[in-house]
This record gives C-alpha cells, structure tokens and sequence, in this order.
C-alpha cells in the first residue's frame, strides 16, 4: 500500500502537539523545544524527490514533494516554528502550543503536498487550528474576529475544493502541478480566488487584520507568518506568470500603506502591512520571470522573520502592559528600551535599508519588474517601499516608545522588559534579519533558481537610501497630521460585519412580519379546515372502524372460548407429541426407501 | 541599561543630532550626482532617473507627503468612525 516511511515533518508537530498535555510540567520546557528543533533539523535534512506516496481509494496521495521551491519555504516555516515557541515558551496552556504547532504541521503539510486532495486536507487544518490562536485571547471581540475568520476561510476553502474537483475532473489528474495560466478553466478560477483569499488579496484581505489585531500576544506572530506565506507558495506552484496578478499585486501593496495610515492598534498596522508586503510577492508571481520567482521566495524568507520580529516586539508592549494602540502608549523607550531596539530592526528590514534582510530580497522583485518593462509596477512598488518606512520603521516606533506619552498611570506602570525568553526569541531574529541582509549566500543559495544578482551596487544603495531618508523627513514634516486618532477604520469586512446586521434587521422586521402573515394565512386557510376533517375522520373512526373492529376482536375471543372449551390439556404437550409422531414417521418413510 | 542611556545621550543632543543628519541627506543627493560612486548606466531604468540627481530623494519626500495626505482625506471622508462602530 504505501512506499517505504518517510517521516514528514508535519508528523513531529503533530505528534508532539498531542502528546504535550501529557508532559509533566518540570518537563514542559525541554520538550517545547524538542520538538520544533527536531522538526527543523528534519527539515534541513531533507533530500529532493518523491515521497511518502500512498494509495487511497482510486486517488495517489503525495505527502512529500521535495524540491527547490517546497524546501525553500519549509526551511523557514520550520525555523519560524522554533522561535514562535521560543517567544511563548513561559505560557503555560499547553493547547496553545498545540494548536500552534498543528497549524504549523498544516502549513508544511501544504507546502510538501504533491496532489490536490493532500493539499486541501492541510490547508484546512491550518485554518481550523489557527483560529484557536485568535480565540485563546477570550476577549468577547477575539471570540467575533475568530467566528469571522472561521467563516471566511470555510468559503475559501469551499472555492478551492470546487476548484480542485473541476478541474481534475476535466484533466483527470490530481497532480498539484502549475495551470495553464494562458487559458484558466473554470475550476483554476476558483482555485485561484481560495489562494488569492488566503494570501489576503484585496478584496479577499478584510479577515487579516480582523483575526491578526485579535490573536494573543504569541497566538499573532504564528498567525503573521505561516498562511498568507503558504499561499505564496502555492500560488508559485500553481499561478507563476498569470499576469493579473501583477495590478492585484500593486494595487494590495497600496492598499495596506493608506489603511496603516489611519490604523491605531499597532498590530492591526503591522497587519496591513503584511498585505502590503504579500503584495510583492503576488505582483512578483504574476511577473513569473527566474527573477521575480527569486524574488518572491527571497521576500517570503525575510518577510516571515522581520515580521514575525515586529510582532514579537508589539505583542511584547500588548503582554506587559495590555495596551496595543497608539493612543493608550508612547514614551515608552524609558521602559522598554531593547524591545524598542528588536522592533526598530524589524522596521529597518521590513524598509530595505541596507544591510538588513529586505533590502536583499524586495529589491529582486522590484528589479523583475523593471526588467519586464513593467515600469509602473516598478515605480508603484517603489512607492510602497515609501509607506512600508512610514509606518512599520518610523510611526510605530514613534508613537509607542517616543511621542506624547498617553498611557495612563497602570500602563506606565506595568511596563516593563518582557521575561527572558521573549527576549532571547527577539534578539535571534535580530540576528538572523542583520545575518541575511549581510551575508547573501545564506539566502540567495536556498533560492530554486540560481542567481547572481547583487543587490549591493552603488546605485541601489543610493536609490535605497534616498527613498528612504527623504521620507523620514516628510514623517517629522507632518508629524502632527499623522497623530494617532482613537477610531476605527471601515473596510470590506464591513459587509459582514454590519451587513450581518442588517440582515439580521431585515429578518426581525419585514421577514418576521411576512411569516406571522403567512402562519395566519396557513392557520385560517389550511389548519382549521384541517382539524375539521379530522374531527370528522375521528367520528368515522370512533363509530365506524372501532365498532366493526371490536365486533371482530369479541367474535375472535368467542371463537377462543369454544375452541379452549374443545381442548383437553395444554397445547405444548399436544404440539410436542404431534411433532414427535410427526418425526417417527418421516424416519420410518426415510429408513424404508 | 546602557541602550537607554545611549537614547538619552542622544535626546539630550537633539540639535545635533538633527545637524547630522541633515548633513547625511545632502551628501546623499551630492554623492548621487558622482558618476565614480554611484554607476548609472546600466541600473537606471528611465531616462529621469539617470539624468536626475536625488531623482529618489524627492520621489521618496513627494511619495511621503502624498501618500500621508491621500490616505488621511481618504480615512476623513466617512471611512474612519469611533471606536464602538461595530458594537452597536
């Protein structure tokens, strides 16, 4: 039935997630560490090929599709895994780190399948798992955002099987292999809009910032990393060069910058910027070159650990002192002085400035979109970069460790450095963030296709740096207009959110007064000339049917009676001697023949 | 404790440190315009850029400037509401 064992690595979270309530508590520690570190070490160990193939019903499923792109992506699922946990380690709910760790497993489980069905089994499991991550926070409002992004993802998830169905029915393969992006079928559309929905693609994105903002402290830096990157992937895989997906690509990296403007909660602002940044890498698939595919793998690498450092260093200031928006901190530098220092790298990374990990890894986008001759694709994403430094480097750190100090007395108070391991988890993605803008082999080496691009020219870093510091001169220039302000901003989550609403109005109000109506309608019209008939029916029935009835069942008990009166003794006696006689006889006719 | 007093030392200095860097951003459009430092050809994608010196620098100041102004009209024309928006 199957071919020789292949231990995916999704197998050790998952296995580790069921048995870590089991773990005594003097134990817990070591073994929160055992087992992401021994799932990355499978994932560095892994060779490419085809494996872990089993047959089930008429369908192959591939659970371990290793090569370039999948390991690529793996490497970094797995190292995220290892300091998400790092970061969480002191919480003591050990569902927590379960449901973390199966939603990573659903994650690589995606990334190594190598057919439709084993796809969609993980990209499920992520969705279902990772809404604990929102829900664990048990907030009235975390348990709403988490309904809410459980809703949208059962849709997408409800597009991508229809998808996978129609299209393998039409092929008559399940091999999870790139469409035929000249000539998309039906079922590739609906494909198509379950990835575009899971890597927020406007106007599919709304549910991001909704759960993100909402998730715990440590539940959102899983959550920032793990599915819109999975999508990447499988947008790569599927969809690399489909050219709509360069103007959706530009237009998401936009759209994250103008909400992060208005945006108060730094984590919903760092939310938007992860549209913003996925933005890149769809425009970067849509452009499909070696380049661009480059790029979009480079990008997701160093997206995932300089994000995933920013909301550590803003779920840090959310666990010590349960405040996130910007209006309820500032000035908080005297108090948090490093975890301003690991959030200020993650900003400059996430910016590009030079020598950290974005730097080497947007610029090979924005480069395959000069090089296609997109060169307003080039210049739009140019201006994102503009925003990206805004926000993420200089008005988040701005408003929470510098400007006026909002806090209250309590917040003030409470603030301080977080515990040893949040810190640890902060400073290795420090590291790693400077590690990868400095040193580009370790990336560029993981990459599917070989390069030698050199993001360290004189121009680049001239046109990098220029960007960059002339937009830190505009912040201070319009400091007083980008003030935090205390509100929220609608965007299409509104339309389940206060559509809801609204339906739920039309359902009370003109729905509820058409069905009292109908009801009377039906009472009047069709029940009580119903009970009627059946008053009459109950009289045909009591009169009629019982009489004949009873003057059937007392002739049976009369006949009774006389046949009790005939017999002599009790009837199994006279039923054993018959079938005895009965018996004698049949031998006696058998022996004689 | 001592990255808060290297912030302190630095905020204590505020003037300063507001000289230096605007020392930096003129030597950044200088700089740019030395054709040994910074190769043009062959990087630059348009003409502006390769003709331009600090063509980046006033895409990044305009792109800032815009970017800050377009989205907060955006966000004051009706699509930013109090914070109990969605509690009623």
């Amino acid at each position: 039935m199957t071919s020789e064992f292949w231990l995916h690595p999704a197998l050790i979270l998952l296995a580790g997630a069921a048995v870590l309530p089991l773990v005594p508590s003097a134990f817990r520690r070591p073994f929160l560490l055992l087992i992401p570190t021994l799932t990355f070490a499978r994932l560095w160990s892994l060779v490419p090929g085809t494996f872990g193939e089993i047959r089930f019903l008429d369908w192959t499923l591939v659970f371990g599709r290793v090569d370039a792109l999948s390991s690529v992506f793996g490497y970094i699922m797995g190292l995220m895994c290892l300091l998400g946990t790092l970061y969480g380690l002191h919480v003591k709910e050990t569902a927590q780190h379960s449901a973390a760790w199966i939603y990573v497993a659903g994650s690589l489980g995606a990334i190594f399948a190598g057919d439709f069905l084993t796809l969609f089994l993980f990209w499920e499991l992520m969705a279902f798992s990772s809404v604990f991550l929102v829900w664990f926070r048990r907030r009235p409002e975390s348990l709403a955002a988490g309904f809410r992004y459980l809703l949208v993802h059962t849709a997408g998830g409800l597009s991508l099987l229809a998808g996978l169905v129609l299209h393998s029915n039409g092929t008559g393969s399940w091999t999870f292999d790139a469409f035929d992006v000249s000539n998309l079928d039906a079922g590739a559309w609906l494909v198509l809009a379950g990835f575009l929905l899971n890597a927020a693609v406007p106007p599919l994105h709304a549910w991001l910032p909704d759960a993100y903002g909402e998730g715990t402290f440590n539940g959102s830096v899983f959550l920032c990393a793990f599915t819109t990157k999975t999508a990447v992937y499988a947008l790569c895989r599927g969809f690399p060069g489909l050219d709509l997906l360069v103007p959706l690509g530009v237009a998401m990296a936009l759209y994250g910058v103008v909400y992060a403007v208005l945006e108060n909660d730094s984590r919903r602002l760092l939310a938007y910027h992860i549209i913003s940044q996925v933005g890149y890498m769809v425009a970067g698939v849509g452009m499909g070159t070696e380049l661009a595919i480059n790029g979009v793998c480079a990008h997701a690498f160093a997206h995932i650990l300089y994000k995933g450092l920013l909301f550590m260093g803003c779920g840090a200031v959310l666990h010590m002192t349960g405040k996130s928006k910007f209006t309820d901190l500032g000035g908080l530098y005297q108090r948090m002085p490093w975890t301003f220092l690991f959030t200020l790298i993650g900003g400059l990374s996430i910016s590009a400035f030079p020598l950290f990990s974005g730097f080497v890894s947007k610029a090979m986008i924005v480069q395959a979109g000069f090089e296609s001759h997109l060169l307003w694709a080039g210049f739009l994403l140019n201006l994102a970069s503009v925003g990206t430094f805004l926000h993420t480097g200089l008005k988040v750190p701005y408003f929470i460790w510098f400007g006026r100090r909002n806090c209250s007395e309590e917040t003030w108070n409470r603030a301080s450095e977080p515990p040893g391991n949040m810190m640890a988890a902060m400073a290795a993605m420090s590291v790693l963030c400077i590690f990868v803008g400095c040193y580009t082999p370790f990336l560029y080496n993981r990459l599917p296709y070989r390069t030698e691009y050199d993001p360290y020219t004189g121009y680049h870093i001239s046109e990098t740096l220029q960007i960059l510091l002339f937009t830190a001169v505009g912040f201070f220039l319009l400091l007083k207009k980008l003030e935090p302000e205390a509100k929220v901003s609608l965007d299409l989550d509104w339309f389940y959110r206060r559509g809801a609403g609204l339906v739920m109005r039309v359902a009370r109000g003109p729905l509820q007064t058409l069905d009292t109506w109908v009801g009377e309608l039906y009472r009047r019209s069709g029940l009580e000339p119903l009970m009627r008939a059946a008053r009459g029916m109950g009289r045909f029935d009591h009169r009629i049917i019982d009489g004949a009835v009873d003057g059937l069942a007392a002739s049976v008990r009369g006949m009774g009676g006389r046949l009790r009166s005939m017999q002599r003794g009790s009837l199994q006696e006279s039923l054993t001697l018959a079938f005895l006689a009965a018996a004698v006889v049949v031998a006696v006719v058998l022996l004689t023949l | 404790m001592k990255l808060l007093a290297f912030i302190e030392f630095l905020r204590g200095r505020l003037r300063t440190v507001i000289r230096i860097c605007l020392g930096v951003l003129a030597a950044l459009v200088v700089l740019d315009a030395i054709p040994g430092l910074v190769h043009k050809e062959g990087h630059a994608h348009t003409w502006v850029e390769a003709h331009l010196p600090g063509f980046w620098a006033a895409f990044g100041f305009v792109g800032c400037v815009v970017i800050i102004l377009a989205s907060k009209a955006y966000g004051h024309s009706g699509v930013m509401k109090r914070e109990d928006y969605y509690d009623e």
